[in-house]
């Protein structure tokens, strides 16, 4: 979570490289997180099928850091590393992999159900676009009680072709509500490309924003720092009372569509030259001039985290068959 | 007891609650100025401004959608969507994530958001504008289902559903908005889950929802001339449904017809009927008779559209079948 110190030292100009440690930490923290997740699927610990968001771990941090606690998100398939960045700790959310009541959703939920009302996670949609309106009724609610928080939905490039997400941001930016649209731009809609399901160039999809006559914010999603800054200034828009932002975030996944996926339809060299320029742990790492030893240390203590976190899960407890019909009505 | 119309019934629920409660609000199509299609709305933009009666643009996935953010945080919305044909353009909300957020979140959630719908036919609208639906919503766990039949009813069980903790698609029956019936000065809540005896009888229970509960009283007027004595039920809530009430009735006339506007297959009348055959298998003296729809959309010339929709004189072709068994 932002602190209003943290503001104050970006400036609007850049970040102290204490924040970006930080960020640094968190993005290395999601992904082992995510790697242990794929090697526990394989070994077969896991139900159901993942998705996990290496590559895409600078838009799960920057956005989230610049978001107070009280401010709520909805969140994709890709869940994983937004409900690690809104607060969740690791070992509740790895105890919802393993379907434990320790869970995050309480074994309810599963990966692509990850919720947690106490951090302001109004939950991660397996339905494409899904949770985008919601969001939209979340911020109408804070503008209905002059409340200063803003509302976040998630999605990806291959949202934007849905009616929901034409509907939703039609709606929000007619009422003006405190909501940021959180466009996590890959270029691929599971195994589909831009150019194969876009009519805009893959870079040039912010334009869906002038459709609306909705204020457009425009960062590198493999820059961390960008990121933060670009969802500071769209926060500040939506809370002014301003409208809604659609913030345009480029990124890059490094991985299948879910964890199994051969990638049969992804060219192998730009797969590698991808992972080799877009990574955006490396790039931070670069840009710190973390040195090896530096590096270990964090790492270690992420990755024992991490290790924790499968100790927790498998140690938890399986839900009664019977607890299965517990909450279909409050 | 003043007499009003179902459709003022419906006004006054939605009046009264918004009065007592700044949680409540609606959205909706042409619901602010025009007072909505149906005229349920008209006077509530005067009374209560243009933040707590919202015209929405024609979006019914993201009028419901943001129905369930609003209620998720605390307030307590009501949805109309114009025609319950409109409802299918809705259903991915309704049906992944009102229904299903509850459940999912390991209980963190609910979504207090009640859905107004109407429909019926009658008035050669033709396909799109006077279907029946019900029977799609009561097949999802998660959603509460009603269907008011009367005045009283119709205020009473939208009070209980907009102070729900869950979301309540409700169904009004666009015929039944001019009809009139007395009710009380104070508004008394309708428990959902609690079916209605309208008519008590000895012979047949006729199980009826919306408009058909109507034609199964003028039924039943008909069928009490030749010495038959039919009892009318109305199950109000169609989720949470009251079997105790229905398998009661027909444990004491031994003999049931379900009755819908809705095509028969498929329709609630299929569920009503599987409920009384494994609660009153012992008792039936006669299969259980079931009046619907004929199974083809609606056409527009009356004359078609008259012979695709069940009236009285199908329930007492129904009933008489049932008597005849004996």
């Amino acid at each position: 979570m932002a602190t209003v110190e943290e503001r104050a030292e970006s400036g609007g100009k850049g970040v102290s490289e204490e924040v970006l440690r930080r960020f640094f930490r968190e993005m290395l923290l999601i992904r082992r997180f995510e790697e242990k997740v794929e090697e526990r699927f394989r070994a077969g610990e896991l139900p159901g099928f993942l998705h996990v968001a290496i590559g895409q771990e600078a838009t799960a941090t920057g956005v989230c850091a610049a978001l107070e606690r009280d401010d709520v998100i909805a969140s994709t398939h890709r869940a994983h590393g937004h409900a690690i960045a809104k607060g969740t700790a690791v070992e509740r959310i790895m105890a919802e992999l393993y379907g434990k009541v320790e869970g995050c959703s309480h074994g309810f939920g599963g990966s692509m159900h990850l919720y947690d009302l106490e951090v302001g996670n109004l939950g991660a949609n397996a339905v494409v676009a899904g949770g985008i309106p919601g969001i939209v009724g979340a911020a109408l609610a804070f503008q209905t009680r002059n409340e200063p928080r803003v509302a976040v939905a998630f999605f990806g490039d291959g949202a934007t072709n849905t009616g929901t997400f034409h509907e939703s941001l039609n709606l929000g930016q007619l009422w003006k509500v405190p909501a940021i649209f959180v466009l996590e731009n890959n270029g691929w809609a599971e195994s589909t490309p831009a150019k194969q399901h876009l009519p805009l160039p893959v870079d040039e999809l912010g334009k869906r924003a002038q459709a609306f006559g909705m204020k457009l914010i425009e960062a590198d999603g493999q820059d961390v720092e960008a990121v933060y800054l670009a969802t500071l200034a769209a926060r500040e828009h939506a809370v002014s009372g301003k409208g809604p932002v659609l913030l345009h975030l480029r990124t890059f996944r490094l991985t299948g569509h879910y964890v199994g996926d051969p990638q049969i339809y992804r060219a192998k060299d730009e797969l590698k030259e991808t992972r080799e320029t877009k990574d955006p742990i490396e790039l931070l790492r670069a840009r710190l001039e973390l040195s090896d030893d530096e590096l270990a240390t964090i790492d270690g203590e992420v990755t024992a985290e991490v290790e924790a976190s499968v100790v927790f899960a498998k140690a938890g407890t399986d839900p009664k068959p019977e607890d299965a019909l517990k909450y279909v009505y409050a | 007891m003043p007499e009003v119309t179902y459709r003022e019934a419906v006004r006054d629920a939605l009046a009264r609650a918004m009065r007592e409660d700044e949680r409540v609000f609606l959205m909706g199509e042409d619901i602010a100025e025009m007072g909505g299609s149906m005229a349920v709305t008209q006077g509530l933009l005067e009374e209560f401004g243009p933040k707590r009666v919202r015209n929405t643009p024609i979006s019914e996935m993201a009028i419901v959608g943001s129905g369930i953010g609003a209620a998720m945080q605390g307030l307590r919305p009501v949805v109309e969507i114009m025609y319950e044909d409109f409802l299918t353009l809705s259903m991915e909300q309704l049906v992944n994530q009102a229904a299903k957020h509850r459940t999912m979140s390991g209980g963190q959630l609910s979504v207090p958001l009640t859905i107004r719908t109407q429909g019926g036919a009658g008035w050669s609208p033709g396909a799109q504008h006077a279907q029946q639906l019900e029977a799609w919503f009561v097949h999802v766990p998660g959603l509460k289902v009603v269907f008011a039949s009367t005045p009283e009813d119709v205020r009473g069980l939208l009070w209980s559903a907009i102070y729900d903790e869950n979301p309540v698609v409700f169904f009004e029956h666009r015929t039944l908005y001019p009809i009139k019936g007395e009710i009380p000065d104070e508004l008394e809540p309708i428990p959902l889950g609690k079916a209605r005896i309208h008519r008590e009888g000895t012979d047949v229970s006729v199980i009826a929802t919306g408009r058909l509960v109507h034609e199964a009283l003028a039924a039943a007027d008909e069928a009490e001339k030749d010495g038959i004595s039919v009892e009318v039920v109305d199950p109000r809530t169609l989720q949470p449904l009251d079997e105790e009430a229905i398998i009661a009735s027909v444990v004491k006339t031994t003999r049931a017809v379900t009755a819908h506007e809705a095509v028969t297959r498929g329709g609630f009348g299929a569920e009503l009927t599987a409920v009384i055959q494994h609660g009153a298998f012992d008792y039936l003296d006669a299969p259980i008779e079931r009046v619907g729809a004929k199974f083809a959309p609606l056409p527009f010339a009356p004359v078609m559209e008259e012979h695709v929709i069940p009236h009285a004189a199908d329930v007492l072709a129904a009933i008489k079948r049932t008597v005849a068994r004996a």
